[in-house]
């Protein structure tokens, strides 16, 4: 097994009396995608900034890098690349005073050529010197994942990189997400996109501050022991408040023009079921869940429990 | 679409409610008239009364004590020391230590019983024309009638004329212009004001913008941050130095008879207390809203009780005590000093002390409250 670049146990952090993040462990060995998933709230951006050092943990320990989460954020900085959820680099600069600001903080040598580089490899020769703050969403997202990797981070830490960004361009992110991982760079990126989650190698799905379900794709589903059934047909968006509710189902999606009906106890779900199955052209059928099924299960189970 | 009272209330209520939210603006609301209201109302005294006095007495006589007794009595005068020699005094308003100095010259009790109306000097620190103004005004009055008692049997005829002649020199600013004493003055609260305010709003919009999260994520220490926020804002703090400068020489003709070197020097040290302050401002501040309302805060007290607005041994004791927590109070006599009464650094020393002091404590506090984190 290779080295772990993330390995943190029972990190927890409170906020007044809030406990946003209760008791979480990560393991991410080196080189690997890992996806970060959960509700709004649920501790994701807490956690990714215990990480690089941003928040002290008020329990809990582990490290990142080797560098103690603790005592040793300064290296921890240094060796971190750190994406915000919200656009942080200064839009009042221009991009090449962007990236030199970062390249000068984190003195990286040879300066001016691993900046004309970045902005080459970006294609923003010709935009150099226009503010950031001029930039389209897609580009602000290029940009600060280039400044990010200026200084050649061994860790990437992304906080809902994509939020906001067209399909074209969050494609575009993760080919250089992977390209960079290829090259040994671990990854640990939070979203809410299940597209994203699966190319990812391992995810870890946390809510209200802890982790319900983590491991690959096919693991998380599978683990959850979910049942679901694929409805199709005509005007199938009416049965949606005659099945909610109904024993056994525990939630109802709409996929496009097909109603995911989920829940845990086969007989009872095929019960709730039985009324339509005879109705003409409606084709009820059995599906191996998606993600995004487990994903609003796991949600809705978490937070009955708490 | 007509009015309607429900939609009026309903934006009512929630603007009540969001000003209840906004702690920042309620208490400026609430305390800036407060504030202003003690100012004017009580510390504010045009007639300021019990200024500092030294005597001199070189000719000891029964009417040395009366002429004592009697200026204590105008209420102007309290005698808070006794100066030695003549240069001694010179020394005391040099420093600030007394607004007057009173003389009673040699052989003046054997002048006076000779009926030739000796001269009684007092030197008054006219750099702030306002403060000094009702003290002499009183004087001429008390040539006639502070000796009374003591003129009597053969002297009874004394009585009725001046018995001494009051000679009045006005230190500092002899004419009584008023300029002379605002201008300096404007330096220390213009410099308050804007050297505050921008790094109070310097450090709020990096917050407000989200580029602070990513500068602590990047390995930067609290120093080199705190002190890279400041340096730039000592060139500006010296860019507007210079124009009031300039404006005082060329505009006002303000005197400067000290040596520039010397305010340049302790100017610096007035920009960094209040660029700290302003730092320290916007750890405690989350939008750059607020961040300007605590200046506004720092400025009142800054202009109205620091000397600059009103004479400040005017204030009651409550209102110098809260002066003297003011860098602006002590830079206003660093600068007074310097330009109108050519103050070295002997002299402006017990003013630049308590700014070190400051600018040490705010900073520390500023470092202190600067995490580093976010929590």
């Amino acid at each position: 097994m290779s080295a772990l670049a993330i390995d943190v146990r029972g990190l927890t952090k409170r906020f007044g009396r809030k406990i946003a993040v209760d008791g979480i462990d990560i393991a991410v060995p080196e080189g690997q995608v890992w996806g970060f998933l959960g509700p709004n709230g649920s501790g994701k951006t807490t956690t990714i900034r215990m990480l690089c050092g941003l928040l002290k943990p008020d329990a809990g320990s582990g490290t990142c890098l080797g560098y103690d989460v603790l005592r040793e954020t300064g290296s921890i900085k240094r060796s971190v690349g750190y994406m915000t959820q919200r656009f942080s680099f200064w839009e009042d600069l221009s991009i090449r005073e962007n990236l030199e600001f970062v390249a000068r903080i984190y003195e990286v040598p040879q300066r001016k050529q691993k900046v004309d580089a970045t902005i080459a490899r970006l294609g923003l020769q010709e935009r150099q010197d226009q503010l950031a703050g001029e930039l389209s969403g897609g580009w602000k997202q290029r940009l600060a994942l280039a400044a990010c990797m200026l200084h050649e981070p061994k860790l990437l830490l992304l906080d809902e990189p994509t939020a906001g960004v067209d399909p074209q361009a969050r494609r575009e992110f993760w080919e250089e997400i992977h390209h960079l991982s290829q090259q040994g760079l671990t990854v640990l990126v939070s979203t809410h996109y299940m597209d994203e989650a699966e190319r990812c190698d391992r995810v870890v799905f946390i809510n209200l501050g802890r982790i319900v379900a983590r491991g690959t794709v096919q693991e998380v589903i599978q683990q959850s022991g979910l049942i679901t059934f694929v409805i199709e047909g005509p005007d199938v968006r009416e049965f949606l408040p005659q099945l909610e509710g109904k024993p056994g189902i525990e939630h109802v999606a709409f996929f496009g023009a097909a109603l995911h009906v989920s829940g845990h106890d086969r007989a009872l779900l095929e019960r709730a079921l039985a009324p339509l199955r005879s109705r003409p052209r409606i084709d009820i059928r059995e599906s191996e869940p998606n993600l995004e099924d487990v994903f609003i299960h796991l949600q809705s189970q978490a937070g009955v429990s708490a | 679409m007509s009015f309607s009272f429900a939609r009026l209330l309903a934006i009512l209520i929630k603007e009540f409610i969001q000003m209840r939210r906004d702690r920042g603006t309620f208490a400026v609301m609430v305390g800036v008239p407060v504030l202003q209201m003690l100012a004017f109302g009580f510390a504010i005294n045009t007639d300021p009364k019990h200024l500092p006095a030294a005597i001199h007495i070189a000719d000891h006589s029964i009417y040395a004590r009366s002429i004592e007794a009697a200026l204590k009595n105008s209420q102007y005068f309290d005698f808070v020391a006794v100066a030695p020699s003549q240069e001694a005094g010179d020394r005391m308003l040099d420093e600030g230590e007394v607004s007057f100095v009173v003389t009673i010259p040699v052989n003046f009790a054997r002048d006076l019983v000779r009926g030739l109306s000796p001269q009684l000097l007092i030197q008054a620190d006219a750099s702030d024309p306002s403060a000094a103004s009702n003290a002499l005004a009183t004087i001429s009055e008390l040539a006639t009638s502070a000796l009374k008692d003591d003129l009597v049997g053969p002297l009874a005829n004394r009585a009725n004329r001046p018995a001494f002649t009051p000679v009045i020199q006005r230190r500092y600013n002899p004419e009584g212009i008023t300029a002379y004493n605002i201008v300096p003055g404007l330096i220390a609260t213009i410099l308050t004001m804007t050297m505050v305010m921008v790094t109070a709003v310097a450090m709020t919009r990096e917050r407000e913008r989200g580029t602070f999260e990513n500068l602590l994520a990047m390995p930067t220490r609290r120093f080199e941050v705190m002190l890279g926020k400041i340096v730039p804002y000592i060139m500006v703090g010296y860019v507007q130095l210079s124009l009031i400068l300039l404006g005082a020489r060329y505009l006002f003709h303000v005197p400067m008879i000290g040596s520039l070197y010397l305010l340049v020097a302790v100017s610096g040290l007035f920009i960094a207390a209040n660029l700290a302050l302003g730092f320290t401002f916007s750890t405690i501040a989350t939008t750059q809203l607020q961040a300007m309302q605590t200046a506004v805060f720092f400025l009142l007290p800054s202009i109205l009780l620091s000397g600059f607005a009103f004479p400040f041994r005017g204030m009651p004791n409550w209102a110098q005590w809260i002066g003297e927590l003011l860098p602006a109070t002590y830079f206003l006599r660093v600068v007074r000093g310097i330009l109108l009464k050519g103050n070295g650094w002997v002299e402006i020393w017990p003013n630049v002390w308590p700014l070190l002091i400051f600018l040490f404590v705010v900073g520390s506090v500023a470092l202190l409250r600067y995490r580093g984190r976010l929590d």
